[in-house]
């Protein structure tokens, strides 16, 4: 079909649908998420509607921008780790046998079953000091006594990772199964070591779905909440956190529907911006 | 020119799990030649040509590129130039990124790229295009830079793996001319494999058939397609009548009961194959020659204007087919009784 062509009765039903979906399913949320932040929060009956700037007034308070700058650094170190750790794993799981491949795969997958809530536990547990991994290096004899681990930043840090990482691959695989092997062995008939290769080659043609994934984790470990709650201290804490605060145990949902609404205009400007940064880039080479 | 890039495989064997791909090849290979390695899909040529680049690891066997044993080199210490099938271009580099790129891995200096890249540039007749996209350039034209990008380095061996499969039969036919020619001014010993046999004996100065893992026959283009030294090669190589037969032991053949003498004798006795290409079979339409002949009823005719095809059931299964110019065709009608004369010196036996 022609860009230029007339949207026929058909295409337009087709495109009702995801139209539809997106209105009921998003839009519309949306739209009581920013009524909602301008509302009153009343201690006695939850909140009411009305118009007040309270809420705003509010989040441009010092410690809550200086939260949400945390939020962003911490997410975009997640993003970086992640990215460093699966775009390697991803390439080399692609080049490998198919047995081997598939059972990898699988593996790393099934970390997709688990809730955000067992996956912080585990690494509560796993890095505390009365039975985490600490012991076993004591066992051994590498370290004289168990220590914890957590709460931490770094803890903060790696359970964002882990709970990104399988995502992360998800949206690198297709694009590097694609990737043809000739094109690599080209670059070694020229003289490239495959260290060279990598870099040369395989990173430049792979950029845009790297940094695909870099947003990706990105965007997913900011909305991540329960993980930086259990395993870092308050000055670990994301904006999600203060967002899932606000909301349940304070119940000033007025005021979490306007961090809310904040952190996604955050996060998009952030999207934006290393898009940009992207396509300028590429037009250079 | 110096003359360099003598090859020489000795035992080489490739085996993936359980199938064989390459099943012991002892080869040599002069320098400065064009060599194709001539076979149906699945016969081993390309995993040989892998491994004379280091992209595959020979299982048993070595390699020798001028004396040297490179068996255990790696690909990309082997100054080995090779074009691949899907071309493999780097779609994130322009035409000057791509045939500059082996140089750039080099650490070669930027106006020495630039200049070098604009010589090969010229060489495949792709002038002031460095700056299009890959994504721009015709089939051809990828061929060709795909062609610069393996020459830049002045390889010692030029490796080409079906390089023109993908495009059209024109196109197809005077890229085979022009890389035939550029092979013959650059000197570089060249291995081109491919499944067409027309494409071996335009460019070949030496065809290697191989079949099932293994050489059926190494020599000249038209040597092997007049001498073949098998059923395989006589079938592979353009089309043949094959003519079965029981050797007296006296140096004639007989062939559904009629004498055949055949080029060179036949030295053995027992059954033997006779291969005659159609365009030296004859028909003949009236009379039945002593020696030599089949008779026969026409099935089938066709004039394919540059050539005039005439298939004949002799009653040995296969219908024989005779070739030949439209201008000396002697008209015959489908249906028609006739005989088809195979002369001695085309009779050629290719198995004992």
């Amino acid at each position: 079909m022609s860009v230029r062509e007339q949207p026929s009765g058909r295409t337009l039903g087709v495109l009702a649908f995801p139209v539809g979906m997106l209105l009921v399913f998003f839009l519309i949320p949306f739209g009581i998420m920013v009524a909602t932040s301008f509302y009153h929060r009343d201690p006695g009956s939850f909140y009411r509607p009305a118009f007040e700037l309270a809420n705003w007034q509010r989040l441009f308070q010092p410690v809550f921008l200086e939260r949400a700058l945390f939020s962003i650094g911490i997410c975009l170190l997640a993003g970086l780790v992640c990215i460093a750790i699966a775009f390697p794993f991803t390439y080399f799981l692609t080049r490998m046998r198919r047995r081997p491949h598939v059972i990898l795969l699988v593996v790393v997958l099934s970390a997709l079953s688990l809730s955000e809530v067992i996956v912080a536990f585990s690494w509560y547990i796993l890095l505390g000091r009365a039975s985490g991994i600490s012991n076993i290096l004591v066992w051994i004899g590498i370290m004289s006594e168990s220590a914890a681990y957590q709460p931490s930043f770094a803890a903060v840090l790696l359970g964002l990772c882990y709970i990104a990482f399988p995502y992360c691959i998800l949206t690198l695989y297709p694009q590097l199964t694609r990737l043809d092997p000739e094109i690599t062995e080209a670059a070694q008939t020229l003289g490239a070591s495959p260290w060279r290769t990598f870099w040369t080659v395989v990173v430049p043609i792979a950029r845009p779905i790297i940094v695909a994934g870099f947003l990706l984790v990105f965007v997913f470990t900011l909305g991540s909440y329960i993980i930086a709650f259990f395993l870092g201290r308050p000055e670990h804490w994301t904006l999600s956190v203060f967002i899932a605060d606000q909301a349940s145990a304070n119940a000033n949902v007025p005021f979490a529907a306007a961090m809310a609404i904040f952190l996604t205009v955050l996060s998009l400007v952030v999207v934006g911006i290393v898009g940009l940064i992207e396509s300028r880039t590429r037009r250079v080479t | 020119m110096d003359v360099r890039g003598g090859l020489r495989l000795e035992g080489l064997v490739k085996r993936f799990d359980d199938v064989t791909a390459v099943a012991g090849v002892d080869l040599e290979l002069p320098p400065g030649k064009l060599i194709s390695f001539l076979g149906p899909s699945g016969c081993g040529k390309t995993t040989m040509l892998r491994m004379i680049a280091g992209l595959e690891r020979p299982t048993e066997g070595r390699v020798f590129l001028d004396e040297e044993d490179i068996t255990d080199r790696p690909a990309y210490t082997r100054d080995i130039g090779m074009v691949f099938q899907s071309l493999a271009l780097f779609p994130h580099l322009n035409v000057a990124g791509n045939i500059g790129y082996g140089l750039r891995i080099r650490g070669t200096e930027k106006d020495r790229i630039t200049s070098r890249v604009r010589e090969l540039l010229d060489l495949v007749s792709l002038e002031g295009m460095g700056d299009r996209r890959i994504q721009q350039l015709s089939g051809g034209q990828r061929q060709r830079v795909a062609t610069a990008r393996a020459l830049a380095l002045e390889p010692r061996l030029f490796l080409l793996d079906e390089p023109l499969s993908a495009l059209d039969a024109n196109l197809r036919e005077q890229l085979q001319v022009e890389l035939r020619l550029l092979q013959q001014q650059l000197g570089i010993t060249t291995i081109i494999v491919t499944h067409d046999q027309r494409e071996a004996m335009t460019m070949s100065d030496l065809v290697v058939v191989m079949n099932a893992g293994r050489i059926e026959q190494v020599g000249p283009p038209l040597e092997v397609y007049r001498r073949p030294g098998s059923p395989f090669v006589a079938g592979f190589i353009g089309r043949t009548n094959l003519l079965v037969g029981e050797a007296s032991g006296d140096g004639s053949v007989a062939v559904a009961g009629r004498p055949f003498d055949v080029a060179g004798g036949a030295n053995a006795t027992g059954e033997v194959s006779i291969s005659v290409r159609p365009e030296a079979a004859q028909l003949v339409a009236d009379g039945m020659p002593e020696r030599n002949a089949l008779p026969g009823s026409v099935v089938f005719v066709r004039d394919l204007g540059e050539l005039f095809e005439c298939f004949v059931d002799c009653g040995i299964g296969e219908h024989v087919i005779v070739a030949g110019s439209p201008r000396d065709w002697v008209p015959v009608e489908q249906g028609a009784a006739v005989a088809v004369r195979f002369p001695a010196e085309d009779c050629v036996v290719v198995s004992t």
